[in-house]
Protein backbone atom coordinates (compact mmCIF):
# COMPACT_ATOMS: atom_id res chain seq x y z
CA UNK A 1 0.00 0.00 0.00
CA UNK A 2 2.83 2.35 0.88
CA UNK A 3 4.57 1.58 -2.38
CA UNK A 4 1.65 2.76 -4.50
CA UNK A 5 1.31 5.95 -2.50
CA UNK A 6 4.87 6.91 -3.19
CA UNK A 7 4.84 6.04 -6.86
CA UNK A 8 3.52 9.40 -7.99
CA UNK A 9 6.39 11.18 -6.33
CA UNK A 10 8.97 8.78 -7.70
CA UNK A 11 7.83 9.39 -11.23
CA UNK A 12 8.46 13.10 -10.85
CA UNK A 13 12.02 12.48 -9.76
CA UNK A 14 13.19 10.86 -12.97
CA UNK A 15 15.59 13.49 -14.16
CA UNK A 16 17.74 13.71 -11.05
CA UNK A 17 21.41 13.81 -11.96
CA UNK A 18 24.21 11.95 -10.28
CA UNK A 19 25.75 15.29 -9.38
CA UNK A 20 22.94 16.12 -7.00
CA UNK A 21 22.91 13.04 -4.76
CA UNK A 22 24.66 14.14 -1.58
CA UNK A 23 26.50 11.77 0.74
CA UNK A 24 24.92 10.82 4.06
CA UNK A 25 26.71 10.72 7.41
CA UNK A 26 30.41 9.92 7.00
CA UNK A 27 30.20 7.63 10.04
CA UNK A 28 26.54 6.53 10.05
CA UNK A 29 26.43 4.83 13.46
CA UNK A 30 28.32 7.47 15.48
CA UNK A 31 26.85 10.49 13.76
CA UNK A 32 23.27 9.21 13.87
CA UNK A 33 23.65 8.50 17.59
CA UNK A 34 25.15 11.94 18.22
CA UNK A 35 22.34 13.62 16.29
CA UNK A 36 19.72 11.56 18.10
CA UNK A 37 21.16 12.71 21.40
CA UNK A 38 21.08 16.36 20.26
CA UNK A 39 17.44 16.10 19.18
CA UNK A 40 16.52 14.28 22.41
CA UNK A 41 18.25 16.99 24.44
CA UNK A 42 16.45 19.73 22.49
CA UNK A 43 13.07 18.03 22.97
CA UNK A 44 13.53 17.37 26.68
CA UNK A 45 14.71 20.89 27.48
CA UNK A 46 12.51 23.05 25.27
CA UNK A 47 13.98 26.44 24.55
CA UNK A 48 17.56 25.24 24.84
CA UNK A 49 19.48 25.05 21.58
CA UNK A 50 21.78 22.21 20.55
CA UNK A 51 24.33 22.37 17.77
CA UNK A 52 25.08 19.66 15.21
CA UNK A 53 28.68 18.57 15.65
CA UNK A 54 29.39 16.29 12.68
CA UNK A 55 30.11 17.51 9.16
CA UNK A 56 27.22 17.08 6.75
CA UNK A 57 26.55 18.35 3.26
CA UNK A 58 22.76 18.73 3.02
CA UNK A 59 20.68 18.43 -0.16
CA UNK A 60 19.03 21.66 -1.38
CA UNK A 61 16.97 23.21 0.19
CA UNK A 62 17.64 21.46 3.51
CA UNK A 63 19.99 22.90 6.10
CA UNK A 64 22.52 20.67 7.86
CA UNK A 65 20.36 20.19 10.97
CA UNK A 66 17.28 19.30 8.90
CA UNK A 67 19.26 16.75 6.89
CA UNK A 68 20.77 15.29 10.07
CA UNK A 69 17.31 14.95 11.64
CA UNK A 70 16.11 13.18 8.48
CA UNK A 71 19.05 10.75 8.47
CA UNK A 72 18.58 10.09 12.18
CA UNK A 73 14.81 9.70 12.42
CA UNK A 74 13.50 8.55 9.02
CA UNK A 75 13.56 4.96 7.84
CA UNK A 76 11.48 2.60 5.75
CA UNK A 77 8.77 2.48 8.45
CA UNK A 78 8.13 6.23 8.62
CA UNK A 79 6.00 8.07 6.11
CA UNK A 80 7.33 11.50 5.34
CA UNK A 81 5.55 14.53 3.96
CA UNK A 82 7.51 17.40 2.43
CA UNK A 83 5.92 20.82 2.10
CA UNK A 84 6.09 22.38 -1.38
CA UNK A 85 9.13 24.48 -0.46
CA UNK A 86 11.00 21.44 0.86
CA UNK A 87 10.04 19.11 -1.97
CA UNK A 88 12.97 19.42 -4.34
CA UNK A 89 14.13 16.51 -6.48
CA UNK A 90 17.46 16.64 -4.74
CA UNK A 91 15.87 16.34 -1.29
CA UNK A 92 13.52 13.56 -2.43
CA UNK A 93 16.42 11.60 -3.95
CA UNK A 94 18.44 12.09 -0.75
CA UNK A 95 15.62 10.77 1.43
CA UNK A 96 14.90 7.83 -0.88
CA UNK A 97 18.53 6.79 -1.09
CA UNK A 98 19.71 7.32 2.48
CA UNK A 99 16.55 6.85 4.54
CA UNK A 100 14.51 4.60 2.24
CA UNK A 101 11.41 6.32 3.59
CA UNK A 102 8.13 6.45 1.67
CA UNK A 103 7.05 9.98 0.78
CA UNK A 104 3.37 10.71 1.17
CA UNK A 105 1.10 13.37 -0.33
CA UNK A 106 -1.24 13.52 2.64
CA UNK A 107 0.08 15.33 5.73
CA UNK A 108 -2.35 13.61 8.11
CA UNK A 109 -0.87 10.21 7.22
CA UNK A 110 2.71 11.30 7.76
CA UNK A 111 4.85 10.27 10.72
CA UNK A 112 7.21 13.13 9.96
CA UNK A 113 6.85 16.32 7.99
CA UNK A 114 9.58 18.63 6.77
CA UNK A 115 8.41 22.23 6.41
CA UNK A 116 10.37 25.16 5.07
CA UNK A 117 7.34 27.41 5.38
CA UNK A 118 5.24 27.58 8.53
CA UNK A 119 2.16 25.40 8.06
CA UNK A 120 -1.13 27.32 8.17
CA UNK A 121 -2.78 24.87 10.51
CA UNK A 122 -1.16 22.23 12.70
CA UNK A 123 -4.53 20.44 12.63
CA UNK A 124 -3.83 19.30 9.05
CA UNK A 125 -1.31 16.82 10.40
CA UNK A 126 -1.92 13.57 12.24
CA UNK A 127 -2.93 14.42 15.82
CA UNK A 128 -2.54 10.95 17.30
CA UNK A 129 -5.27 8.92 18.92
CA UNK A 130 -6.42 9.19 22.54
CA UNK A 131 -5.00 5.71 23.23
CA UNK A 132 -1.83 6.42 21.21
CA UNK A 133 -1.01 10.15 21.23
CA UNK A 134 2.44 9.25 19.89
CA UNK A 135 0.91 8.41 16.51
CA UNK A 136 0.98 12.08 15.60
CA UNK A 137 3.12 13.82 13.01
CA UNK A 138 6.40 15.26 14.18
CA UNK A 139 7.12 18.43 12.23
CA UNK A 140 10.64 19.46 11.38
CA UNK A 141 10.35 23.15 10.65
CA UNK A 142 13.37 24.84 9.15
CA UNK A 143 13.66 28.56 9.90
CA UNK A 144 16.31 31.17 9.15
CA UNK A 145 17.45 31.80 12.69
CA UNK A 146 16.93 30.59 16.23
CA UNK A 147 18.25 32.59 19.17
CA UNK A 148 17.95 32.18 22.86
CA UNK A 149 17.13 35.40 24.65
CA UNK A 150 18.94 35.45 27.97
CA UNK A 151 17.28 38.45 29.54
CA UNK A 152 13.81 37.72 30.84
CA UNK A 153 12.90 41.38 30.61
CA UNK A 154 13.27 41.70 26.85
CA UNK A 155 10.50 43.03 24.65
CA UNK A 156 10.51 40.40 21.97
CA UNK A 157 10.58 36.67 21.42
CA UNK A 158 8.44 33.82 22.64
CA UNK A 159 8.09 32.95 26.29
CA UNK A 160 8.08 29.21 26.81
CA UNK A 161 7.02 27.37 29.93
CA UNK A 162 6.07 23.84 30.77
CA UNK A 163 7.70 20.46 31.42
CA UNK A 164 11.47 20.55 30.98
CA UNK A 165 11.73 24.25 31.79
CA UNK A 166 12.47 25.40 35.36
CA UNK A 167 10.65 28.74 35.13
CA UNK A 168 10.57 30.08 31.64
CA UNK A 169 12.74 30.27 28.55
CA UNK A 170 12.86 32.91 25.87
CA UNK A 171 13.32 32.15 22.22
CA UNK A 172 13.57 34.34 19.15
CA UNK A 173 12.48 32.56 15.97
CA UNK A 174 12.73 34.14 12.54
CA UNK A 175 10.63 33.98 10.47
CA UNK A 176 7.58 33.43 12.67
CA UNK A 177 3.93 33.91 11.69
CA UNK A 178 2.25 36.80 13.50
CA UNK A 179 -0.45 34.54 14.91
CA UNK A 180 1.91 31.77 16.01
CA UNK A 181 0.79 31.80 19.65
CA UNK A 182 -2.84 31.43 18.57
CA UNK A 183 -1.95 28.50 16.28
CA UNK A 184 0.03 26.93 19.08
CA UNK A 185 -2.82 27.38 21.55
CA UNK A 186 -5.05 25.44 19.14
CA UNK A 187 -2.46 22.66 18.98
CA UNK A 188 -2.27 22.72 22.76
CA UNK A 189 -6.06 22.61 23.16
CA UNK A 190 -6.41 18.98 22.18
CA UNK A 191 -3.73 17.73 24.58
CA UNK A 192 -2.62 14.92 24.81
CA UNK A 193 -3.29 15.01 21.06
CA UNK A 194 -1.37 17.44 18.87
CA UNK A 195 1.89 17.72 16.99
CA UNK A 196 5.45 18.19 18.22
CA UNK A 197 7.86 20.52 16.47
CA UNK A 198 11.58 20.26 15.95
CA UNK A 199 12.84 23.66 14.82
CA UNK A 200 16.08 23.76 12.86
CA UNK A 201 18.17 26.66 11.65
CA UNK A 202 21.47 25.93 9.90
CA UNK A 203 23.16 23.57 12.41
CA UNK A 204 20.87 24.31 15.39
CA UNK A 205 18.04 22.22 16.85
CA UNK A 206 15.28 23.43 19.15
CA UNK A 207 12.38 21.31 20.38
CA UNK A 208 8.81 22.53 20.88
CA UNK A 209 6.85 19.57 22.28
CA UNK A 210 3.06 19.80 22.49
CA UNK A 211 3.21 20.02 26.31
CA UNK A 212 4.64 23.53 26.07
CA UNK A 213 2.83 26.77 26.76
CA UNK A 214 3.93 29.57 24.44
CA UNK A 215 3.20 33.24 24.97
CA UNK A 216 4.36 36.40 23.37
CA UNK A 217 6.72 38.56 25.35
CA UNK B 1 23.22 -0.56 9.77
CA UNK B 2 23.98 -3.35 12.16
CA UNK B 3 21.37 -5.79 10.95
CA UNK B 4 18.86 -5.57 8.18
CA UNK B 5 16.02 -7.89 7.53
CA UNK B 6 15.53 -9.06 4.00
CA UNK B 7 12.46 -6.96 3.27
CA UNK B 8 14.17 -3.75 4.26
CA UNK B 9 17.28 -4.65 2.31
CA UNK B 10 15.20 -5.67 -0.68
CA UNK B 11 13.24 -2.48 -0.62
CA UNK B 12 16.26 -0.25 -0.35
CA UNK B 13 18.01 -2.26 -3.05
CA UNK B 14 15.12 -1.75 -5.35
CA UNK B 15 14.94 1.91 -4.44
CA UNK B 16 18.58 2.52 -5.15
CA UNK B 17 18.56 0.45 -8.33
CA UNK B 18 15.55 2.39 -9.58
CA UNK B 19 17.04 5.71 -8.61
CA UNK B 20 20.29 4.85 -10.32
CA UNK B 21 18.60 3.51 -13.44
CA UNK B 22 16.54 6.66 -13.69
CA UNK B 23 19.29 9.08 -12.83
CA UNK B 24 21.03 9.05 -16.16
CA UNK B 25 18.00 8.17 -18.31
CA UNK B 26 19.37 4.74 -19.09
CA UNK B 27 18.10 2.48 -21.82
CA UNK B 28 16.93 -1.07 -21.13
CA UNK B 29 20.06 -2.44 -22.78
CA UNK B 30 22.33 -0.37 -20.54
CA UNK B 31 20.44 -1.62 -17.50
CA UNK B 32 20.79 -5.25 -18.62
CA UNK B 33 24.51 -4.79 -19.25
CA UNK B 34 24.93 -3.27 -15.85
CA UNK B 35 23.02 -6.06 -14.14
CA UNK B 36 25.29 -8.55 -15.90
CA UNK B 37 28.56 -6.97 -14.86
CA UNK B 38 27.34 -6.34 -11.31
CA UNK B 39 26.42 -10.03 -11.01
CA UNK B 40 29.86 -11.06 -12.25
CA UNK B 41 31.69 -8.57 -10.03
CA UNK B 42 29.65 -9.58 -6.99
CA UNK B 43 30.56 -13.22 -7.48
CA UNK B 44 34.28 -12.54 -7.98
CA UNK B 45 36.50 -12.78 -4.92
CA UNK B 46 38.43 -9.78 -3.72
CA UNK B 47 41.74 -11.40 -4.72
CA UNK B 48 40.50 -11.95 -8.27
CA UNK B 49 39.40 -8.33 -8.48
CA UNK B 50 42.63 -6.94 -7.04
CA UNK B 51 44.63 -8.95 -9.58
CA UNK B 52 42.64 -7.61 -12.53
CA UNK B 53 41.94 -3.95 -11.73
CA UNK B 54 44.26 -1.42 -13.36
CA UNK B 55 46.69 0.48 -11.12
CA UNK B 56 45.24 3.88 -12.03
CA UNK B 57 42.05 2.97 -10.18
CA UNK B 58 43.73 4.22 -7.00
CA UNK B 59 44.24 7.69 -8.48
CA UNK B 60 40.58 8.37 -9.30
CA UNK B 61 38.61 11.10 -7.54
CA UNK B 62 35.64 9.66 -5.75
CA UNK B 63 33.79 9.88 -2.45
CA UNK B 64 31.44 7.65 -0.55
CA UNK B 65 27.71 8.31 -0.74
CA UNK B 66 27.26 5.43 1.67
CA UNK B 67 30.42 4.16 3.36
CA UNK B 68 30.79 0.36 3.34
CA UNK B 69 28.47 -1.17 5.91
CA UNK B 70 27.83 -4.74 6.95
CA UNK B 71 24.32 -6.11 7.29
CA UNK B 72 22.36 -9.31 7.11
CA UNK B 73 20.11 -10.63 4.38
CA UNK B 74 17.92 -13.70 4.40
CA UNK B 75 18.88 -16.34 1.87
CA UNK B 76 15.94 -18.10 0.30
CA UNK B 77 16.01 -21.41 -1.48
CA UNK B 78 13.61 -23.72 -3.25
CA UNK B 79 13.59 -27.44 -2.63
CA UNK B 80 14.70 -29.23 -5.76
CA UNK B 81 15.15 -25.88 -7.49
CA UNK B 82 11.44 -25.35 -8.18
CA UNK B 83 9.64 -26.30 -4.96
CA UNK B 84 8.17 -24.09 -2.28
CA UNK B 85 10.52 -21.28 -1.19
CA UNK B 86 12.01 -21.55 2.28
CA UNK B 87 14.36 -19.43 4.36
CA UNK B 88 17.77 -21.04 4.34
CA UNK B 89 19.39 -18.71 6.85
CA UNK B 90 20.92 -15.29 7.12
CA UNK B 91 24.22 -14.25 5.65
CA UNK B 92 26.38 -11.19 6.07
CA UNK B 93 26.49 -8.77 3.18
CA UNK B 94 28.59 -5.65 2.73
CA UNK B 95 27.34 -2.80 0.61
CA UNK B 96 28.58 0.62 -0.35
CA UNK B 97 27.79 3.39 -2.81
CA UNK B 98 30.16 5.99 -4.14
CA UNK B 99 30.22 8.97 -6.40
CA UNK B 100 32.93 9.09 -9.04
CA UNK B 101 34.05 12.19 -10.90
CA UNK B 102 35.83 10.86 -13.96
CA UNK B 103 36.66 12.48 -17.26
CA UNK B 104 33.85 15.04 -17.09
CA UNK B 105 31.20 12.58 -15.95
CA UNK B 106 29.46 12.17 -12.62
CA UNK B 107 28.81 8.51 -11.94
CA UNK B 108 27.31 6.53 -9.08
CA UNK B 109 28.56 3.02 -8.39
CA UNK B 110 27.07 0.38 -6.12
CA UNK B 111 28.80 -2.61 -4.58
CA UNK B 112 27.02 -5.49 -2.84
CA UNK B 113 29.13 -8.49 -1.88
CA UNK B 114 28.77 -11.51 0.38
CA UNK B 115 30.86 -11.40 3.53
CA UNK B 116 32.29 -8.55 5.55
CA UNK B 117 35.12 -7.35 3.37
CA UNK B 118 34.66 -3.59 2.98
CA UNK B 119 37.48 -3.22 0.46
CA UNK B 120 35.73 -5.86 -1.66
CA UNK B 121 32.48 -3.85 -1.74
CA UNK B 122 34.42 -0.66 -2.47
CA UNK B 123 36.21 -2.27 -5.44
CA UNK B 124 32.93 -3.49 -6.92
CA UNK B 125 31.33 -0.05 -6.48
CA UNK B 126 34.29 1.70 -8.07
CA UNK B 127 34.33 -0.69 -11.03
CA UNK B 128 30.54 -0.32 -11.39
CA UNK B 129 30.85 3.47 -11.55
CA UNK B 130 33.72 3.30 -14.02
CA UNK B 131 32.02 0.74 -16.24
CA UNK B 132 29.16 3.20 -16.77
CA UNK B 133 31.55 5.69 -18.34
CA UNK B 134 31.14 5.42 -22.12
CA UNK B 135 34.89 5.80 -22.64
CA UNK B 136 35.77 3.01 -20.23
CA UNK B 137 33.03 0.43 -20.70
CA UNK B 138 34.64 -1.61 -23.50
CA UNK B 139 38.19 -1.34 -22.20
CA UNK B 140 37.26 -2.41 -18.66
CA UNK B 141 34.73 -5.00 -19.79
CA UNK B 142 37.38 -6.85 -21.79
CA UNK B 143 40.07 -6.39 -19.17
CA UNK B 144 38.15 -7.18 -15.98
CA UNK B 145 34.63 -8.46 -16.61
CA UNK B 146 35.33 -10.89 -19.46
CA UNK B 147 38.12 -12.84 -17.70
CA UNK B 148 35.99 -13.07 -14.53
CA UNK B 149 32.99 -14.26 -16.53
CA UNK B 150 35.13 -16.92 -18.22
CA UNK B 151 36.54 -18.04 -14.88
CA UNK B 152 33.09 -18.29 -13.32
CA UNK B 153 31.74 -20.17 -16.33
CA UNK B 154 34.61 -22.71 -16.18
CA UNK B 155 34.00 -23.22 -12.48
CA UNK B 156 30.29 -23.65 -13.03
CA UNK B 157 30.87 -26.23 -15.75
CA UNK B 158 33.39 -28.12 -13.64
CA UNK B 159 30.97 -28.27 -10.71
CA UNK B 160 28.11 -29.28 -12.97
CA UNK B 161 30.14 -32.12 -14.53
CA UNK B 162 31.28 -33.29 -11.10
CA UNK B 163 27.71 -33.33 -9.87
CA UNK B 164 26.58 -34.99 -13.05
CA UNK B 165 29.12 -37.83 -12.56
CA UNK B 166 27.45 -38.77 -9.29
CA UNK B 167 23.98 -38.86 -10.80
CA UNK B 168 22.31 -42.21 -10.33
CA UNK B 169 19.86 -43.51 -12.91
CA UNK B 170 17.45 -45.98 -11.48
CA UNK B 171 16.09 -48.59 -13.78
CA UNK B 172 14.51 -51.98 -13.33
CA UNK B 173 15.93 -55.09 -14.95
CA UNK B 174 13.51 -57.34 -16.70
CA UNK B 175 12.44 -59.87 -14.15
CA UNK B 176 10.43 -62.98 -14.13
CA UNK B 177 10.90 -66.30 -15.87
CA UNK B 178 8.31 -66.82 -18.40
Amino acid sequence: MLESETEGREMTATSIEATTLRPGFADPVQHAQQSFRLILEAMSRPGSLTELTCPLEPPQPFGPATAAAALTLFDSDTRVWLDPAAHSEEAAAFLRFHCGCPLTDTPDEADFAVCLDWPEDFGNFAQGEPEYPDRSTTLIVQVDSLDKVDSLNGEDGLVLSGPGIAEQERLRVSPLPADFTARWALNRAGFPLGVDLILTADRTFCGLPRSLTVQEA
Amino acid sequence: MQTTDATVADRSNRHSAETVAKTAGKTAQETTDRQRWLAILAKASREELEALVPDWLEELTWRYLRPPEVGMVMLRGRTGGDGAPFNLGETSVTRCALHLDHDGRQLIGHGYVLGRDKRHAQLVALLDALLQHPGETDRLASRVVAPLAAMQETLRKRQASKANATKVNFFTLVRGDS
